[in-house]
């Protein structure tokens, strides 16, 4: 168990370092494509660190990835801020919105959770719309910088290995247990000793923390934000189809489902710009239906048939 | 609440559903190393007795004492942590992990913490109690109903429980696990454990427990020694139409 834990951090190495190659290979289109993904990867990993052995399908990564991308912009745009102070600051900033978040539903599980989670994303938008029309004058914010597509790209990476470490550190240890454990009986958890309440706020602020570092990254990329499109839920519909197309059940799911995912989607997003609502709700059919536990749940449902076979 | 020597306090213990009130006014004492059958008919408020010492329910009125130290304002993780045990009516496991890892479970947070190594040995040796060895590493869902139970007994086990609490655990089991089940608490009780025992097998309250409780209708309405209290006239009327009584 432990020797193929530290194979598994060693491939995950290997893919990184191959990974930051990406950009030596290819400018231009592809590396954007590959920027969008890597934004992606980054996004759903972190996600599932909470929702992954919880079962909580969490819907405020949109929340937290805009207020990364928000006060990056704020800062720098109105108050002449560093990109780095404000990159620095808006991940605390969404730790503390993902607590009070966290310990607001607790009690709540299933659809409730799901739902809340929504919506209160959509007020964060609607209030931060509502205090930058109102007292900050109502034009968009300029996000200007040297970055490159590359630089965004390699700061992406590092974050994602940052997260895919983390995760890996948190599975092997007390605070993941526990948290597997909720994840199959929230009453058996309290009665074994562990109170619940606390490893679920504190994984749910790290995926805040890692959305939010995401936003404020990503940002220069835009150049020039509004906050009506940084704070959009759309986004959050995407991480978690994403995660749930490669499988939550695994750290490394959501790269198996982010990647064609990616690809499918740029191609539908140019040649059918109207319809990616219908392709989202195709592919959460195709998951309903198809792939409940992702693509990489049904290889391990296929490696266990072949290896029964094999012994029978 | 004074430390009067018992194991478990139990004063006025109420709680109301709505207008149902499923467990009234109920006093008893457990001392240490004993055997506490509690009994009754069914919907007679045993498991919600059960849940209000484990602190899944928190009581509406009353109060529940561990050594003297009040528990029933207590969420269920500081109970366990205090070293109170349970098994569910409906058996509990964890579906998504294996045999070894629901008893690990059970051996990290409670009153005594253990991780890695330690609590790995700790719960093949709670595996090996319950005769459940063999099954480490299966999956949950190769277990017959008689292996479930004792899966769940074994992870209440792997938290050295002061108090152990069984709700019906020998309920649903055929004639020969039945017994192998009662032989399993019997040797429970000769280690000297404090156990709260909610049955129906009457063969089984005779032959386990110290002192009874008996309930109904969420009141107490005997308690004594088994033999004393299933002959009681009251307790028969209660259990009327209920063959074993
Ligand atoms: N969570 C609950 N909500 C409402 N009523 C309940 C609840 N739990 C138990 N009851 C009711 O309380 C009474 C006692 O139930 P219970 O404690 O399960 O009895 P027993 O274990 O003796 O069969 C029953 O009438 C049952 O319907
Ligand atoms: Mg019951």
């Amino acid at each position: 168990m432990t020797a193929s834990g530290f194979q598994e951090l060693a491939i995950a190495a290997l893919l990184v370092v191959l990974a930051a190659f990406i950009p030596m290979l290819s400018d231009g289109y592809w590396l954007s494509i590959a920027v969008t993904a890597m934004m992606y990867i980054a996004l759903s990993t972190s996600w599932v660190l909470f929702s992954g052995p919880t079962h909580y399908i969490s819907l405020a990564s949109g929340a937290f990835f805009g207020v990364g991308g928000y006060l990056v912009a704020t800062g720098m745009s109105d108050y002449d801020l560093s990109f780095w102070l404000m990159a620095a600051a808006a991940p605390v900033v969404a730790t503390i919105l993902a607590a009070l978040i966290g310990l607001a539903t607790l009690r709540l599980s299933g659809v409730y959770f799901v739902i809340f989670t929504l919506g209160l994303a959509e007020m964060i938008r609607n209030i931060v719309s509502w205090v930058q029309n109102n007292f900050l004058g109502s034009r968009g914010l300029y996000v200007l910088t040297d970055f490159t597509e590359a630089h965004i790209y390699w700061m992406l990476l590092g974050i994602t290995a940052a997260v895919y470490l983390l995760g890996w550190f948190v599975n092997r240890s007390r605070i993941g247990f526990a948290l597997r454990i909720i994840g199959n009986d929230e009453t058996v958890a309290r009665h074994v000793g562990i109170n619940t309440a606390t490893p679920k706020v504190i994984l749910f602020m790290t995926t805040g923390f890692f959305a939010a570092l995401v936003g404020a990254v990503i940002a220069p990329r835009y150049s020039y934000i509004e906050p009506n499109q940084v704070f959009s839920p759309e986004l959050s519909f995407l991480v978690v189809i994403m995660a749930l197309l490669g499988g939550s059940g695994r750290l490394w799911g959501p790269v198996v489902g982010v990647i064609p995912f990616t690809l499918v989607w740029e191609f539908v997003a140019v040649q059918f710009p109207n319809q990616t609502t219908l392709f989202i709700g195709l592919v959460f059919l195709l998951i309903v239906y198809g792939l409940p536990h992702g693509v990489v749940g049904r290889l391990e449902q296929l490696a266990a048939s072949v290896r029964e076979r094999r012994n029978a | 609440m004074r430390y009067s020597g018992a194991v478990l306090s139990v004063r006025g213990a109420t709680k109301r559903f709505g207008g149902l009130v499923a467990v009234d006014a109920l006093d008893f004492d457990v001392a240490e190393h004993q055997v506490m059958g509690l009994i009754g008919p069914n919907g007679s408020g045993k498991t919600t007795m059960m849940n209000l010492i484990s602190g899944a329910l928190q009581p509406t009125a009353g109060s529940i004492a561990l050594k003297g130290a009040r528990i029933s304002n207590l969420p269920a993780q500081e109970i366990t942590r205090r070293g109170v045990g349970r098994t569910f009516q409906l058996v509990r496991l964890l579906p998504s992990m294996s045999v070894l890892e629901n008893v690990i479970a059970g051996a990290v947070f409670g009153h005594r913490h253990r991780w890695g190594r330690e609590a790995e040995d700790h719960a093949h040796r709670m595996l090996e109690r319950v005769g459940l060895e063999a099954m480490a590493f299966a999956p949950i869902s190769a277990l017959t109903y008689i292996d479930q139970k004792r899966l769940e007994l074994a992870r209440v086990l792997a938290g050295d429980p002061e108090l152990l609490l069984l709700d019906e655990w020998l309920a649903g089991l055929n004639p020969t696990e039945l017994e192998t089940g009662i032989e399993l608490i019997h040797d429970l009780r000769g280690e000297g454990r404090t156990i709260i025992l909610v049955e129906h097998v009457m063969d089984a309250i005779r032959s386990l427990c110290d002192n009874c409780v008996v309930m109904s209708s969420g009141k107490k309405i005997a308690e004594g020694n088994p033999a004393d209290v299933l002959a009681d006239r009251e307790v028969v009327r209660a259990y009327l139409g209920d063959e074993d009584a």
